[in-house]
Order: C-alpha cells, then sequence, then structure tokens
C-alpha cells in the first residue's frame, strides 16, 4: 500500500495504481481526455496535469502511479493555469459549432471549458478546415475539424475489435483522424466510437439530429438483444413527442459493468431500439370466432372458460405453450404456476427458433439472441421439461393431436412461413401474447397485449447465471401488461371457475 | 412525530392549506367570520350613485381639461383614446412584437435548428425539428419551426439565445389574433414572409 497526500488529504492506496485513478477514487475528477480505464494512457492529451511535491515540473496524472509518501495537488494554481492553457490548445483549431453538435451537453470540452477554460483566447489565427461530414461507416460520422487527437478510438479499434479501421494520418497541423486505406468502420462494435469519443467528432448517425441530449431521461436497464445481457442506460425521450421523429427511446448506451459488458455492447444490442414503437398491440382483442375488443376482466375469464372447457374435454397433453427466453425471471416463475402447475401442460417450444440464433463473437455477442434462456432453466424448463423440437409441432397439428397453441412472443409464421394460417386453423385455440402486430397474432383467437423490456420492471438471468435488474423506462402501450400479469390473471380466473365448479 | 396538519404561519394560508391537504388527506377547517349586510348595503342602490359619480367626476373634470387645452390655458393633460386597430399605438423601439425568422443571403432561413430558443422558452410555444442539410457548409437545417404565438408570453428569450440570430422579435406586429388556435401557430414560411 502507499501513503499518499492528495489535495491535503492523507489517502491510502494499492501501490502502482495511476493517479487519476486514486483520485477518482477519492472523488476528485481530474479533467482528461486521452485515457480511458479500457484504452490505456497514452498521456497525449495533457490535461490531466498535476503538482507533486519533488518534481520540478507538472505531471500527468494518467502516467504517474502513486508511490509512498507522494504528496499531490490537483486544484493548485499552476495546475488549474497549465490545463487552461492545454484547453485553450485543444480549442486552437476545434470549430466552434457547439449549437449544431450532438455532442453538445455531453461533450468533454464545454464540461472542462466551464470548469477550467480560460474564457478568453489569444488565438486570432483562421481554424485549420478537413472533412466535416465523413460518414466512415453505417452507424459513425466522423467530424475531422472537431477532433482533439486523442486517439481513443484509434486504441479501441486497435484494442478492442482489433479491427484497426481508423488510423491518424499526417503531422503536425494537418494531423487528423481518417479510415484506413480501403476499410469501412463496419465492426459490430463500432458504435462504441461515439461514446469513447470525448468530443463531437465520432457521433451516432442513427442519432444525429435527432433530439438534444438534455432532454434525454436515463434509465438503467438491461439489453434482451442476447444471453450475455449487457448492462445499458436507456435514453428516452417522451416530454417533447415531435422530437426524435416520434420514437419513445431516442438511443441506448452501454452502463460500465465490470461484470458483464465492461464499458461496451454491440451494435445489434445498441440499434434495437428502433422497432419499439412500431407496429405495438395496445388493445385486448378477440378475433375468432368474431371480432371484439375486450377488456382484461373480460378476457380473463373468457379465455380462462374456453382454455379449461377444452383442457377437461380434451385433456392437456393437446395442449401446446411456444414461449421463449425474452421472458423475465418473473414471467418465468407465473408462466410455470399457470401451465406447468395448474393446467399440467406437457408440451413446451422454447428452444431458440433459427431467427433467435445468430452472431456470436469472444467480446459480448451471444449466439442464442434472447435474454434469459437461464432463467427458465432455474425453473426447470431445458432441465426437467425439454423443450419440443419444432418439426414434430408441425407434425402433431397435422396428425390432430394438438388442439390448442398459446404462443408468447414468438412469431410461427418464421418458421412455418406461408402455411402457418393453415396449420393454425386446424386448432380450436390459439392465444397470441407479445408486444408486436403482425405474423401468429393476426392468425390467433385472442391476442393479448404485453409490454416491452423497456416498459416493464424485472429482471434477467445471463447465460453466466448472473441475475439482473431492469427498471421500467416507459409507459407501457394502451392497455399493455407485463407478461407475469396476464399469467397471473388467468391463473386467478381458472381458479375461480374451479371452485365454482 | 406526528404529521404537521395545521396551517403554516404567515400569508398565503390558503395555498398553504391545500398543500398541507395534499400533504396529509386530511382536511383543516378554519372558520372566517362574514360582515353584516344592513340594509343599505342590501338595496345596492347607493353603490350605483357612488359609482355613478365617480364616472361623471372623471367625465366633467375631462371636458374641462380638454376645453382648457382648446382655450389655449396649460394644466393637466386630458384623457385620450386611441382608436385601435384603425389607428395603432406607436410602438417604443424595445418593443417585443411578433416573431420573424430572418434569411440567409441565399433566401434560406438562417436557423441552424440548435434548438436553443425551444430549451430557453419558458412558455414550451417552440417547436423545432431538426434535419441534415443538403448544403455542404451546412450541417443541420429545421425540417419544421412552429411558434404557438396563443402560448407565447413574448419574453423575448428566444431571441437572447439564438446563437445565429436568426430569431427577432421585431416584426412590429400586433395583430395576431385567428378565429381557430391552430391559426395561432405559426410555421417557418409564415414567420419568413410576412413582416
Amino acid at each position: 500500500m502507499a501513503n499518499i497526500t492528495l489535495n491535503g488529504r492523507p489517502i491510502e492506496t494499492p501501490d502502482g495504481t495511476l493517479l487519476i485513478d486514486v483520485a477518482k477514487t477519492a472523488g476528485i475528477e481530474i479533467p482528461h481526455y486521452c485515457y480511458h480505464p479500457a484504452l490505456g494512457n497514452p498521456g497525449n492529451c495533457r490535461m490531466c496535469l498535476v503538482e507533486v511535491v519533488g518534481f520540478p515540473k507538472l505531471q500527468p496524472a494518467c502516467r504517474l502511479k502513486a508511490a509512498d509518501g507522494m504528496v499531490v495537488s490537483t486544484e493548485s494554481p499552476a495546475v488549474l493555469a497549465a490545463q487552461a492553457g492545454e484547453l485553450e490548445l485543444h480549442l486552437v483549431n476545434h470549430p466552434l459549432d457547439c449549437p449544431v453538435c450532438d455532442q453538445a451537453g455531453e461533450c468533454g470540452l464545454q464540461d472542462y471549458y466551464m470548469e477550467v477554460g480560460r474564457y478568453k483566447s489569444s488565438v486570432s489565427e483562421d481554424k485549420r478546415h478537413f472533412d466535416k461530414r465523413k460518414p466512415v461507416g453505417p452507424h459513425i460520422m466522423l467530424d475531422q475539424e472537431r477532433c482533439i487527437a486523442c486517439t481513443r478510438c484509434i486504441r479501441f479499434l486497435g484494442q478492442v475489435t482489433k479491427t484497426a479501421e481508423l488510423g491518424m494520418f499526417g503531422r503536425g497541423c494537418s494531423e487528423r483522424i481518417d479510415l484506413a486505406p480501403g476499410k469501412v468502420l463496419d465492426n459490430p462494435y463500432s458504435g462504441n466510437l461515439a461514446d469513447v469519443c470525448p468530443v463531437g467528432a465520432l457521433t451516432d448517425r442513427d442519432f444525429r439530429h435527432q433530439v438534444r441530449v438534455w432532454y434525454l431521461d436515463e434509465t438503467p436497464s438491461v439489453c434482451p438483444g442476447c444471453s450475455r445481457g449487457c448492462s445499458i442506460d436507456i435514453h428516452s425521450s417522451t416530454k417533447r413527442p415531435w422530437h426524435n421523429e416520434g420514437r419513445r427511446v431516442a438511443r441506448l448506451k452501454p452502463r460500465f459493468n465490470p461484470a458483464v459488458n465492461g464499458w461496451w455492447m454491440c451494435d445489434e444490442g445498441r440499434y434495437s431500439y428502433k422497432t419499439l414503437d412500431q407496429d405495438r398491440l395496445g388493445k385486448v382483442l378477440r378475433l375468432k370466432p368474431e371480432r371484439a375488443e375486450l377488456s382484461w376482466d373480460a378476457a380473463f375469464t373468457e379465455l380462462a372458460g374456453r382454455a379449461g372447457e377444452l383442457l377437461e374435454d380434451k385433456g392437456a397433453s393437446g395442449l401446446v405453450v411456444v414461449a421463449s427466453g425474452a421472458l423475465s425471471n418473473e414471467d418465468w416463475r407465473a408462466f410455470k404456476k399457470l401451465f406447468v402447475d395448474s393446467w399440467k401442460v406437457v408440451q413446451f417450444v422454447f428452444d431458440p427458433a433459427p431467427e433467435q440464433t445468430g452472431a456470436q463473437d469472444p467480446l459480448l455477442r451471444r449466439k442464442e439472441k434472447v435474454p434469459n434462456l437461464k432463467g427458465g432453466e432455474a425453473l426447470g424448463f431445458g432441465t426437467q421439461v425439454k423443450s419440443a423440437p419444432w418439426e414434430t409441432l408441425e407434425c402433431s397439428i397435422e396428425a390432430g393431436r394438438i388442439w390448442g397453441l398459446y404462443v408468447v412472443d414468438r412469431d410461427l409464421t418464421r418458421v412455418w412461413g406461408a402455411k402457418t394460417a393453415e396449420l393454425l386453423s386446424r386448432l380450436d385455440l390459439v392465444v397470441f401474447q407479445g408486444p408486436f402486430k403482425g405474423g401468429t397474432g393476426d392468425l390467433a383467437h385472442y391476442r393479448l397485449p404485453a409490454t416491452a423490456t423497456a416498459e416493464e420492471e424485472g429482471s434477467f438471468t445471463n447465460f453466466e447465471g448472473r441475475l439482473q435488474g431492469y427498471a421500467r423506462a416507459l409507459a407501457p402501450v394502451g392497455c399493455a401488461l407485463p407478461d407475469w400479469r396476464i399469467f397471473e390473471g388467468l391463473l386467478a380466473r381458472h381458479r375461480a371457475r374451479r371452485r365454482e365448479g | 412525530m406526528p404529521p404537521q396538519c395545521s396551517p403554516p404561519r404567515g400569508g398565503g394560508s390558503r395555498h398553504g392549506g391545500l398543500a398541507t391537504r395534499e400533504a396529509c388527506g386530511r382536511v383543516t377547517v378554519r372558520p372566517v367570520e362574514r360582515p353584516e349586510r344592513d340594509l343599505a348595503v342590501q338595496v345596492y342602490l347607493l353603490e350605483v350613485l357612488t359609482g355613478l359619480g365617480v364616472t361623471f367626476r372623471h367625465f366633467f373634470l375631462n371636458l374641462g381639461r380638454h376645453a382648457a387645452k382648446l382655450l389655449g390655458v396649460d394644466g393637466e393633460p386630458g384623457s385620450v383614446t386611441i382608436q385601435y386597430p384603425e389607428d395603432p399605438p406607436a410602438l417604443g423601439s424595445r418593443a417585443r412584437t411578433r416573431h420573424r425568422i430572418l434569411r440567409r443571403p441565399d433566401g434560406a432561413p438562417r436557423c441552424a435548428a440548435c434548438l436553443l430558443c425551444e430549451t430557453v422558452c419558458p412558455a414550451r410555444c417552440i417547436r423545432i425539428t431538426a434535419e441534415e442539410s443538403p448544403e455542404a457548409l451546412i450541417e443541420k437545417r429545421a425540417r419544421t419551426f412552429e411558434i404557438d404565438l396563443g402560448l407565447c408570453v413574448f419574453c423575448g428569450y428566444c431571441v437572447e439565445a439564438c446563437p445565429v440570430d436568426a430569431i427577432r422579435m421585431d416584426a412590429n406586429d400586433l395583430d395576431l389574433p385567428a378565429f381557430d388556435r391552430k391559426d395561432m401557430i405559426w410555421d417557418l414560411r409564415r414567420l419568413m414572409e410576412e413582416t
């Protein structure tokens, strides 16, 4: 352990910790651009200079390791003067287009300028001119003029994705970030560049000009895109619906979680928010035999009655429940109570269908594109209860061994294609429950609106068995309920029906 | 410690009482004594005559002052009626009137769609949506820009906030009423063209 004195406070810290980290732990933010805990410390921005007794000059806090007896000051006049001077140099060529820059409001230059800036610049020369709008990939826009050459992006692409699409070109005043010859910034983690860039040089093309950051609300959540379950923040804009083209979620950002995703998230997850407001179900509907809009109460009574009759007449072996790992732990529990314990259903399909599997890589992405298969496994789905394969399900329907299907947020048309309608028309009862319109929902007898992950509280268990809770970011659409409340509602009505005989 | 439900001390007990009621879910009652209403008050005629007295006092006072002015006698000026709208009042040079959006030399609106005016607006009467500009040297422009003059409080903060001097409140136009609330919402074209 090293005992150091930081701004007059005695602090004990492990040997070899960088001073900038020591200060952060002690609650002191030392201004910095190039240093990023995950991307190393080249020490090229010179913003983190601190005064250490015994050193003839100011020292960069991101390069200097704490040693016993060090006396460090982060707020001495010399330090503040140095930081103001560095900031002035960073701004020599930085265009002051904050009004049209998407980074404005969360920009390192703005923040430190307000804190330690010199306010009056002594530079009178013209600013250099480069490419202001260069789409370097499907998700990222490069503005070479705004760049302060901290090289965080180059280090991210070199160390994390190891794809090296961006490089530093030119020397001195003509130094600029650019695409490496023949490359396109299209790796599956490119969206993180907008997060690591401390200024507005790399911005998100999807977020570009949609909404100013100060209108956004932040809610901690978990990405439901795959079984990794990255910690994310949902940035939503709901108070001014004319912004962001009417979408409620403006962007998703990774939330630092060293145990799961570190600082990053993949592009698949990051841009999955766009479909959230499209084709949503908000009404409880009976589609067949005659179409009617129902209240939840009426729907539960009717559905529990109809399912109860069929269960008594034809037996529980003819009912198949199709679910997926998109259910939260709370949903899985209510799911088990209703279908296994009460209705005694024996056939389940919950393995990821082909459309729910995808690319996997050692960094973050997982093959199964559903968040919570493990949560089902904890309740026996996958161990005691095996998932039936799709092929046998199709055969069973054709052979008439099945009278009903309860589909929870799965689209059968993506498995069976055009013959889905014909297959489902042979059944006595098809119930669809899920957040989105289309596909199976239109062919069902009952269509029950459920909430999306962002609209409910709950928890997921990721593929490593790590339990993570998520908060509600948005109000449900229409009268949608979380899945577990629908299961509980049906269960209550089923029990009441039994009691009445 | 039990929740405090006594009305707060000092003035504003009415609002304070409401707040207390909301906070505790209990109603506090404070009896207020009503004044005695004698016959003179109930007949009301006395008050009518007093009011007419005020009217006539001002009438004859003004008559005298205007007559004195005609005769060339200096004194207090008489009251004047402005014949609005036929005869609009002269506005001071710093008067804040209806907004207008200024143009660039090429005729396009100067607005860069930074949304600072929308952000600073205390009445929330400005609605802007932004888009990418097709021009090489301009990044962002307003796709729609609306000011709901029915909501505007004419504070002038939007003019102060604008970094590109795109919005001003110097149209010297006070003739804003419309027959429909929708017509009180001015869009970019109207704000640029009608001056």
